[in-house]
């Protein structure tokens, strides 16, 4: 089979992307029709309401979509091809725990948004710092970075697991709970902008250096034989997939499965080559969470938090890909 | 170019040399074939020709100037490593595997442009697999993965290609394919040093021959002097004998001892 599939993938999914980002904006349970939604958007008429209500809400959350989407998907993407492993996302590294337990101790001290944003960040880049440190003291092979990280998570969701057991189980514990569970429905410009700015230059360094990254897919030895400084990429690469995971975390809470999914539906599409692989990852993330947001908060009359849609949705578009993997694997044998 | 190790040793653990004091050196042209048990030092040599590891003592120089004082990039300039066969993570194609080799000449942010494609292009026809350029790396044959890895060191530009065993896994047909053309580059101006379980394989093709034994260079020449009945005893615990067959060419016969009947 040849694979030259895919070279035209991105002019697919980018007016894809974009279509489902106007339409994120003009539906929603505020009762106005989409077409006068578009209309206010256009400036051409509508109420000051309906405006502020699009411009300060809804394009503030799909924004949040489009970047915690991206972002997740491109770093989960960088993590499966630096370790050589399809099943690898944010959480092998500690990223998401660190990040959940920064959020649970801001909570449990009734912090405000910029607090659990800000602590979320920092515990998760802490995490992986840890991960790091430990890796690179026994010579950073995928397998004790795997190992560290599976350690250091297990060690922060335990931290967890303690906040809300001394949490207040009225004001505080819900709260938590909530946070963990995942969703966009805080995003506010204020808490995004900084998020706008590391998505930004996190991407445009991925998209810079993706060629790249195809060489850290071979082994330690391989590499370094062509010429490359294996390790130290190695740190660079995980610091940055790090950076983009915590930065998307901390504004929307426990989100699986897209960093996992997605890079793999990507592969399929435009092949194994991060040139094509990254950019088809961002742009196919940012959709599929613009997507899910949008159906998280209309189709209930209450919304439902995104990380149990992404479940819901992710487990089983998961079951699938792994189960043809495993068959077209055995196929080669 | 001439690739030369003196007098290389080298130890994993303080005081536990798996190499000591071997020296090997080969111009453009020549094979070289390194022979010895498992575990006798031929992969590390190897990594100490290609600067992946530095030797403990003792010296690898390229023309003279010694590897140590090469950046990673220069070295990969000059030498390529055709690594063992293995199951890739991913379904890279054959093209984006060789292009990896252009490696050494790009800078960080770089991306290869159609100049490092032709060299692809060119690497693939000289190992005759040019047809094969859009196939998946994971579904082609251990031969042919072998010959990508070969196109990958020729697109590095390398003059020395360093081999780790290019006929384990692969059938007599398969082996010889891929000899031939290792015999084939060399005639057009590469070196090649080849790990190789088969001493029948280097009275084929090589030119000069290491023999090591427990890290240390039991014979070093011709493969007819580095070959003999003695050295094989010496490198493999049990006895050899060497024939001659109609087209001259030697192989090496075991001499097992027939069972004691009952």
């Amino acid at each position: 089979m040849t694979l030259r599939r895919g070279r035209r993938a991105l002019w697919i999914l980018i007016p894809a992307a974009a279509a489902l980002f106007l339409v994120s904006l003009v539906v929603g349970r505020y009762g106005v029709r989409p077409i006068e939604a578009l209309r206010a958007l256009l400036g051409a008429d509508g109420s000051e309401v309906l405006r502020a209500l699009i411009l300060r809400v809804r394009l503030p959350r799909t924004i949040a979509a489009a970047c915690v989407g991206a972002n997740l998907a491109v770093s989960g993407a960088v993590l499966q091809g630096l370790f050589r492993n399809p099943l690898v996302d944010g959480k092998v590294l500690g990223v998401s725990s660190g990040a959940a337990f920064g959020a649970a101790l801001a909570l449990s001290f009734a912090g405000g948004a910029a607090a659990v944003q800000g602590l979320s960040f920092l515990f998760a880049i802490a995490a992986v710092a840890l991960v790091a440190w430990i890796g690179w003291r026994f010579g950073a092979a995928p397998l004790v970075l795997v190992v560290a990280g599976i350690a250091v998570s297990a060690l922060f969701d335990a931290l967890i697991g303690l906040i809300k057991y001394v949490a207040d189980p009225l004001s505080r514990l819900p709260a938590i709970t909530y946070w963990l569970l995942g969703g966009l429905s805080a995003s506010r410009w204020e808490t995004l902008i900084p998020v706008i700015g590391v998505t930004v230059v996190g991407l445009t360094f991925f998209l810079l250096f993706s060629w790249r990254l195809n060489l850290l897919t071979l082994s330690e030895a391989e590499a370094a034989s062509l010429g490359l400084h294996v390790r130290p990429l190695r740190i660079v690469v995980i610091g940055a997939a790090t950076v983009l995971i915590a930065v998307a975390v901390s504004i929307s809470g426990m989100i699986g499965w897209i960093g996992l999914v997605v890079p793999h539906v990507a592969r399929a599409w435009v092949g194994a080559d991060h040139e094509r692989l990254i950019p088809a990852s961002a742009v196919l993330g940012a959709a599929t969470l613009i997507g899910l947001d949008t159906i998280a908060r209309t189709v209930l009359p209450s919304e439902i938090p995104l990380g149990i849609l992404t479940g819901l949705i992710g487990i089983p578009a998961f079951l699938l890909l792994f189960l043809r993997l495993v068959r077209s694997r055995g196929a080669e044998r | 170019m001439r690739l030369a190790a003196t007098d290389v040793s080298y130890a994993y653990v303080r005081g536990e040399e798996v190499l000591r004091g071997v020296s090997l050196s080969l111009v453009d042209g020549e094979v070289a074939f390194v022979l010895g048990a498992n575990g006798s030092g031929k992969t590390t040599l190897l990594q100490c020709l290609s600067g992946v590891r530095q030797p403990t003592s003792g010296v690898v120089s390229v023309d003279g100037r010694p590897l140590a004082e090469l950046t990673p990039r220069e070295r990969a300039r000059w030498i390529g490593v055709v690594p063992q066969l293995h199951e890739p993570a991913f379904a890279f194609t054959v093209a984006e595997a060789v292009l990896m080799g252009r490696a050494p000449h790009l800078g960080l942010f770089a991306r290869p442009g159609p100049g490092d494609r032709a060299i692809v292009d060119r690497a693939l026809e000289a190992v005759g697999i040019l047809g094969m350029k859009h196939r998946a790396y994971t579904e082609i044959s251990g031969g042919e993965q072998q010959l990508v890895l070969i196109a990958r060191g020729l697109a590095q530009g390398a003059r020395c290609l360093l081999m780790d065993e290019p006929a384990a896994h692969l059938d007599p047909r398969h082996q010889h394919g891929i000899l031939g053309v290792v015999k084939e580059l060399a005639t057009g101006g590469h070196s090649f040093v080849v790990t190789s379980h088969q001493p029948d394989n280097a009275f084929l093709y090589a030119d000069s021959v290491l023999l090591l034994v427990a890290g240390t260079a039991h014979s070093y020449g011709r493969p007819a002097e580095a070959i003999t009945e003695t050295s094989l005893r010496a490198a493999y615990g049990m006895e050899f004998e060497i024939v001659q067959g109609q087209s001259g060419a030697r192989a090496v016969v075991p001499h097992i001892p027939p069972a004691s009947p009952g």
